[in-house]
This record gives structure tokens, C-alpha cells and sequence, in this order.
């Protein structure tokens, strides 16, 4: 067991469990934004930098610190060392820019995009990002693809995080799409326009934290705060069967999977469950999903008053430090 | 405690025998009608509407539009946000995907296909402006007009939308601070590049 001291919290930690994984134990505050790593797909992470933390000392054998800032997604814990996430202000400052860097090309649609209200980068800009833009250069632009019936693939939105490359090539037989050209002009793409087609595809718009793949059966039907998330389950013989029923009234809007708290989904679920089943006859709807206080989804249900609830600052956010 | 205890206001009831000349109620008449006359003569405090009007404020809050751009299209894009901040519930939208031919119509990907704000439940207080994005709602100096039917105050886009002729445009540029529209220059803000 190693012992790591995140924030002046310490916890004990198995081998090669990396810093964010230690973090996440801890959970709270603590715990750096993650836009590309996720859990749950193989070599995922190390891509947005949105994850960076100062390394105070190194190891209990080595107590040099680590000269630059590193990425906790992808580094591996040693015993004795001492990170500082929320308590270092060179993280904070270079977060900003992390977030700055990731918005240059992304558009400003969250009118009109999907995801928002549950978009990784959308809360990552609110906590971190700037009111101003320094870029007046024209944002890339690219024409809306159809990825078969099922998927909206919108290149304008992608941050380039790998997370639908990699979950195609570990939950699907054959992967039918990866990223063509570099660097800026990088870009998500099929075999020429191929369809995607297999049982677990639909799992590329859960993974993406943005809104560039996002499900056609939901297009643009309801905004998501408007609907309400519950726990539905049925019999499935490709997944488990366990996803969010995205309600309104008695009517299913979408399914997606279920995520937890740091908005990884808990078991990926298939394509007919996903896409086929809009029947709340198909469903046994077990309850109402908890979703995080602090989000928008959650605006207007009022489930527990709390005195002053409303103007406590936002849980889960970090201030900059001064 | 005492009735008396429980408010400050409370009288006591007497409940004495009236003389004659209160018995015969004409002084108490005359009194009454001296009132009436004397505000004959006073200075209105009503005016004849709808002949007359009464002068509205620059920002009155009235009945809402939904603005075209320039180009007159649409500004809405159903985003939600006005439905959201909305305290009195009053507004409901459905969203529809612009098809290939219909720029012109609407600016963005996304446009709402049914938009309503029932008139009824709407309290006035323009949070719809305050959150929407795309400065596509705004309360006029129109107000709403009575009815003898509650459905008829459920206005759908027809009532809603402003109309294309560049002439009919509805002004709203008092509602907007100088301050407003100088921010809305400074290209800097990303608010302000699409």
C-alpha cells in the first residue's frame, strides 16, 4: 500500500493507481476534472490536460518536487508523494488555459447543441474558463455527418479526446471509425462514411463528454432539464439491461446509460436498448435517478429544501485560489 | 386573554337606541349625497381607454416578441432557457430541425416549431429576456388584449413572431442600455462571435 497526500488529505492507495484514481477515492473538491480519461476504457486519458496537478514531492525516497505540472490521469502514484490540486494556484492558472486551449475551436452552440446541460466541458468552462476569448481567427468548421440512422457526428463540437475511438475498439468486434489528419485540423471520421454498425455503437454518444456525437432518435426533441431521468431496467440478452429512462410524462424521450458521479456510465448498455426500446411498456422503471444537485437536470425539482440551499455556492466547484 | 387582547383593531358593539333624527336617516342621505357631488367636480384619477391612453414607460414590460435578424430570420433557436427561468411556468416550446432551403427563414440548425407563452400565467417580470442568448424575446409596449376566452391567451408564433417587412419591425433598442449594446460590439467577448 502506498500512502499519497492529495490536498492535505491522505489515503492509502494500491500500486500503480494513479493520481486521479486517488483522488476519486477521495472524491469532493478534490477530485480534477477529467475529459478524456475515462475509467472504464483502456489507455484513455492523458490527452485534454484538463486534469493537471502540481507534484509537491516526489516519493518519500525522493522529495523533489516534480518541475512541471503533471497529468494525474496518467501518473502513477509513489509512496510518500504530495500533490496539490485545489490548493495551488499554478493548477488553477493552468487549467484556464487547458479550458481556453479546448474552447479556440469549439463552438459557441450550447443553444442549440444536445449535450448541453450535461456536457463535460460546459461545467469545465464555468468553473475554469474566461469571459473573454482572445482568438478572433474563425473557428473550424465542418459539415454535420449522419453515422448511420442512429448516430449525429458534429466535427465543429470534438475536442479530440479519443474516448468514441477507444470505446469502439474495446466494446465492438471491429471498429469502423478513428481520427484522420493532425493536430488542429484533426478530425473523427468513418471509412468513407461507412455506417457504423454493431450492438454497442450507441456507446459513443455516452463516452463523448462534448456534444459532437449525439443520438438522432433525440435530436433536438426536448432540452434535458426538462425531462426526468429515471431508473429503468429490463431483460436484455446483449447488456445488462440498466439504463435512464429520460421522461416526459409517460413518454421516454431517450435512454442513455447510467452515469455516476464523475459522469462515466456504470455499465455499457447495447443498441437496442438504447435506441429501440421508446416504449414505457418495455421498461420496469425502478425510480427516480439522483442526479448531482449542482446540475442544471436537477434545477426546479425540489426534493429537499434546505435553508438557503439556493444561495450556497455551488457544490463541488472550485474557486481559484487567490 | 380577552378578544380585545388578541388585535388592536377590534371595537366594541354598542348596541344603543337611535334618536329620531338618526331614525329618519335624511341627514345622514344628505351628508352622503354632499360627498358624491363634491367629487363631481375633482379631478379625474381615470382615463377613457381605449379612446385615451396612458403614457407608457420606454421600458414598459408588455406583451413579448420574437425577433427576426436582420436578414429576417429568426433568432429562436428552442434552447429552453426563457422555459426555464420562467417563475410562472408560462412558457412551452417544440423544437424542430431547419431542413435544407429554410435559411433564410430560420438562423440557426435549430429553430422552434410550436412556441407559446400563455398570457394568462405570464407575471411580466421579462426573466425570458434576461436568459435568452440569442436576444430573440422581448417584451414590447403592446399590452395584451382582454378577451372573453382564456384559450385565446395561449399566443402561438403567429401572435409571437414580429413580421418580416423590414417597416413593421418592432423596435426594442429603448430596452437595451447603451451599455448593452456597447458590450455587444467588443468582438472579444465570446458571447458576441458565433
Amino acid at each position: 500500500m502506498l500512502k499519497v497526500i492529495i490536498d492535505n488529505i491522505e489515503i492509502q492507495v494500491e500500486e500503480g493507481t494513479t493520481i486521479l484514481q486517488a483522488a476519486r477515492m477521495i472524491g469532493g473538491k478534490v477530485v480534477p476534472p477529467a475529459m478524456c480519461y475515462y475509467s472504464k476504457l483502456k489507455d484513455s486519458g492523458g490527452k485534454c490536460r484538463s486534469c493537471l496537478v502540481k507534484v509537491v514531492k516526489g516519493s518519500a525516497k525522493d522529495p523533489r518536487p516534480v518541475p512541471k505540472l503533471v497529468a494525474s490521469c496518467s501518473t502513477p502514484v509513489q509512496d510518500g508523494m504530495v500533490v496539490e490540486n485545489t490548493l495551488s494556484a499554478e493548477v488553477q492558472e493552468a487549467r484556464k488555459g487547458v479550458v481556453e486551449m479546448l474552447l479556440i475551436n469549439h463552438p459557441l452552440d450550447c443553444p442549440v447543441c444536445d449535450q448541453a446541460g450535461e456536457c463535460d466541458l460546459q461545467d469545465l468552462s464555468f468553473g475554469f474558463g474566461m469571459e473573454e476569448t482572445e482568438t478572433i481567427e474563425p473557428r473550424r468548421e465542418y459539415p454535420g455527418i449522419d453515422i448511420g440512422p442512429l448516430i449525429k457526428l458534429n466535427m465543429n463540437r470534438c475536442i479530440h479526446c479519443y474516448r468514441c475511438v477507444l470505446a469502439a475498439e474495446q466494446l465492438t468486434k471491429k471498429r469502423a471509425h478513428g481520427m484522420l489528419y493532425r493536430g488542429d485540423t484533426m478530425e473523427i471520421s468513418t471509412f468513407i462514411q461507412t455506417a457504423i454498425d454493431n450492438d454497442f455503437s450507441g456507446n459513443m454518444i455516452d463516452v463523448c463528454p462534448v456534444g459532437a456525437l449525439t443520438d438522432r432518435t433525440f435530436r433536438f426533441r426536448s432540452r434535458v432539464w426538462f425531462l426526468n431521468p429515471m431508473d429503468a431496467r429490463r431483460e436484455c440478452g446483449k447488456c445488462s439491461g440498466k439504463v435512464v429512462a429520460w421522461m416526459f410524462g409517460k413518454e421516454i424521450y431517450r435512454i442513455t446509460g447510467r452515469k455516476d458521479q464523475f459522469g462515466e456510465v456504470e455499465e455499457f448498455i447495447c443498441n437496442e436498448c438504447r435506441f429501440e426500446k421508446k416504449d414505457i411498456n418495455d421498461w420496469v422503471i425502478e425510480g427516480p435517478r439522483k442526479i448531482k444537485r449542482q446540475s442544471v437536470i436537477s434545477s426546479n425539482h425540489y426534493e429537499q429544501m434546505k435553508k438557503g440551499s439556493i444561495i450556497h455556492p455551488i457544490e463541488g466547484t472550485t474557486e481559484p485560489q487567490e | 386573554m380577552t378578544a380585545a387582547g388578541l388585535t388592536k383593531r377590534s371595537k366594541i358593539v354598542s348596541n344603543k337606541t337611535m334618536s329620531f333624527w338618526e331614525k329618519i336617516y335624511l341627514p345622514a342621505i344628505i351628508h352622503g349625497m354632499w360627498i358624491t357631488a363634491g367629487h363631481l367636480f375633482r379631478k379625474k384619477t381615470t382615463v377613457r381607454y381605449p379612446e385615451v391612453k396612458r403614457e407608457f414607460s420606454e421600458i414598459y414590460r408588455g406583451k413579448h416578441v420574437l425577433k427576426r435578424d436582420d436578414e429576417g430570420r429568426e433568432r429562436c433557436t428552442a434552447c429552453g432557457l426563457c422555459a426555464v427561468a420562467c417563475p410562472a411556468e408560462a412558457i412551452t416550446m417544440v423544437a424542430a430541425e431547419r431542413k435544407p432551403g429554410e435559411e433564410n427563414l430560420y438562423r440557426e440548425e435549430k429553430y422552434a416549431s410550436t412556441y407559446e407563452i400563455n398570457m394568462l400565467r405570464c407575471i411580466f417580470c421579462g426573466l425570458c429576456e434576461e436568459a435568452c442568448p440569442k436576444e430573440a424575446i422581448f417584451l414590447t409596449k403592446e399590452i395584451v388584449n382582454a378577451d372573453y376566452d382564456r384559450d385565446k391567451f395561449i399566443y402561438g408564433k403567429e401572435l409571437l413572431v414580429e413580421p418580416m417587412d423590414p417597416l413593421k419591425r418592432i423596435d426594442v433598442s429603448k430596452r437595451q442600455t447603451p451599455e448593452v449594446l456597447e458590450f455587444k460590439k467588443d468582438r472579444n467577448q465570446r458571447h458576441n462571435v458565433h
